[in-house]
């Protein structure tokens, strides 16, 4: 064996052992959560409210208030991201206005969650009067999910060959009928990945709804944008560092864990699953 | 006069007929008739640089012109003036003015979206949309208006059928265009160019990027399409140029050095360039 062939093997093996520590972290967490989640998990425990302080019965509202809250953060989101990415890449022109939105976009997915957390209190809580609400949890949450729409939707757009840009302008259309017909269809792919993952931060995110979105318990379940809610992560949250029945807790807190994963994979897979319909049909 | 050379008088050939509508009848090098497209004066910069000098040129109608000469020449720059595609690039400048049937195409009231309706194109490389067969060549319809399923159906088998498309493509039209070859996909292109029902259609070197098989059906198309339309070919290959065109120009820096008649610009170039070019001394 020579040494070009020792090199080469060496870097294959680094590279396999990276991505074998890899799998090993993931199937560990997962293992985790799952033995300790799957004996909390019944057909109560996903159907019915907490009660006997939250040592026993389930933990529905708190489902129910995270889909809430994660389908109100992609509906705040997607069409303000979109619009934004359309925008930069579509009409602004190019040069260093764009570029410095581009890099203020990407420092906005670096700041710290409690800070959104902060701002939605001020903006949202306080400012616009929505109260402690799913409609001031949404919009927090919406704003932590729009730089990874943004930036996921500018990295789709500008992979659109200029060429079909051309063929439909050539065919008459005009430039919004172009961007609307064929650029952001053959872009949508690319945006739903940045809906998978805005949808998982959203949903996962514990800080920015702590101060405009969730309760701690409810009694009831929310009947309208303006009601607070309990959320999964909130819930996971109060129940390990709240209370008097640690081991009750810990117990409904490894199964709410085990939901959330199964949730916010569900709405990953939905996506998916719309994205790869959507390539089938167009990308041969 | 409307000359070419104007910039250069060294590049005026001998016989001074590198003029609009000045080739000699018995040669076959006039026009004919009244011009559908003409360029009057055009020179176009991209920033500072002059990519195009002094550029007239007339096209007559139902007639096909193409546009030969080495790469770089401006004969795409030029193509890309006649449906303006060149206003999406940023930086540029034109001079002079284009006439469709008399009409300044390069004033502010004329609509580029009406003009390209008028004046349709197919590119170099074949661009189909990420959609269907079907919405390929129906999308010209509908941003036209059209919303008609029955009218859309019909002007879709219509337009596949004139592209000599249908027969191969008519039990997939619910399929994706990206699976289609090169050669049909350039011309499921034609289709959905010819569905706008153009007045004129522009080839951008329509086969660059296809097989000699392909390129011989592109080919036999033009010359069924040339009935209908008047037609406008870039291409560097020159036996193509001299089997299916009816005149010629020649390109050369930027500059319009011969137009005539397909025949006598390969028979009898009355230019030194052209002569070298075409006998392949360069390009």
């Amino acid at each position: 064996m020579n040494r070009r062939d020792i090199f080469q093997k060496t870097g294959f093996t680094l590279l396999a052992l990276c991505m074998a520590a890899n799998i090993v972290f993931l199937g560990t967490i997962l293992w985790f959560i799952v033995s300790r989640g799957l004996p909390a998990i019944s057909w109560e425990f996903l159907t019915a409210a907490p009660r006997d302080a939250m040592t026993a019965g389930g933990i529905a509202p708190a489902i129910l208030g995270t889909l809430y809250l994660t389908l109100g953060a992609v509906i705040v989101a997607l069409p303000l991201g979109v619009a934004c990415a359309v925008y930069l890449t579509e009409y602004s022109p190019k040069g260093w206005t764009v570029n410095a939105i581009r890099i203020s976009v990407n420092n906005l997915a670096g700041v710290p969650s409690v800070v959104f957390g902060l701002f939605g209190l001020a903006v949202f809580v306080k400012g616009a009067g929505f109260g402690v609400s799913i409609l001031s949890g949404s919009l927090t949450l919406g704003m932590l999910a729009l730089p990874l729409i943004i930036s996921a939707s500018q990295e789709a757009l500008i992979a659109v060959p200029q060429s079909i840009r051309e063929a439909s302008l050539a065919l008459g259309a005009s430039r919004w009928e172009t961007i609307r017909k064929v650029v952001l269809p053959a872009a949508l792919p690319g945006i739903l990945t940045g809906v998978i993952l805005s949808v998982g931060r959203a949903a996962g995110e514990t800080a920015p709804i702590l101060f405009t979105a969730a309760a701690f318990y409810l009694k009831g379940y929310p009947d309208s944008v303006f009601s607070e809610v309990m959320a999964l992560p909130y819930h996971i949250y109060a129940l390990m560092t709240e209370g008097t029945h640690p081991e009750a807790q810990t117990r409904i807190a490894y199964g709410s864990s085990l939901v959330l994963l199964a949730l916010v994979l569900a709405m990953s897979m939905l996506a998916i699953y719309i994205r790869q319909r959507q390539r089938r049909t167009y990308h041969a | 006069m409307l000359s070419t050379a104007d910039e250069n008088p060294a590049a005026r050939p001998p016989s001074g007929t590198v003029t609009l509508n000045a080739g000699s009848t018995a040669e076959g090098d006039a026009v004919g008739a009244e011009p559908k497209i003409s360029a009057r004066g055009v020179s176009f910069y991209y920033g500072a640089k002059r990519a195009l000098k002094e550029i007239n040129l007339d096209f007559a109608p139902r007639v096909v012109t193409a546009i030969i000469g080495p790469s770089g020449c401006g004969k795409s720059t030029f193509i890309r003036l006649l449906n303006r595609m060149n206003e999406l690039v940023p930086g540029t400048r034109l001079e002079g003015e284009i006439l469709l049937d008399g009409a300044d195409i390069t004033a502010p009231s004329c609509d580029a979206a009406d003009l390209r309706k008028r004046v349709g194109m197919v590119f170099q490389k074949p661009n189909p949309f990420p959609k269907t067969i079907f919405e390929n060549v129906a999308y010209g319809l509908e941003v036209n208006g059209v919303r008609d399923r029955l009218a859309l159906e019909e002007k879709v088998e219509d337009s596949l059928r004139r592209a000599a498309l249908w027969d191969e493509v008519k039990d997939r039209l619910r399929e994706s265009a990206l699976g289609l070859s090169g050669g049909q996909q350039q011309r499921l292109c034609i289709a959905r160019c010819l569905a706008v029902e153009p007045e004129v259609i522009l080839f951008d070197e329509p086969c660059a990027s296809l097989d000699p098989i392909s390129t011989a059906r592109i080919e036999e198309l033009i010359l069924e399409l040339k009935r209908r339309y008047t037609i406008v070919i870039v291409t560097h290959n020159m036996q193509q140029a001299a089997r299916i065109s009816d005149r010629t120009a020649f390109f050369l820096m930027g500059e319009l050095i011969e137009i005539g008649s397909t025949g006598r610009i390969f028979r009898a170039p009355r230019d030194k360039r052209t002569e070298d070019y075409i006998t392949g001394r360069f390009g």
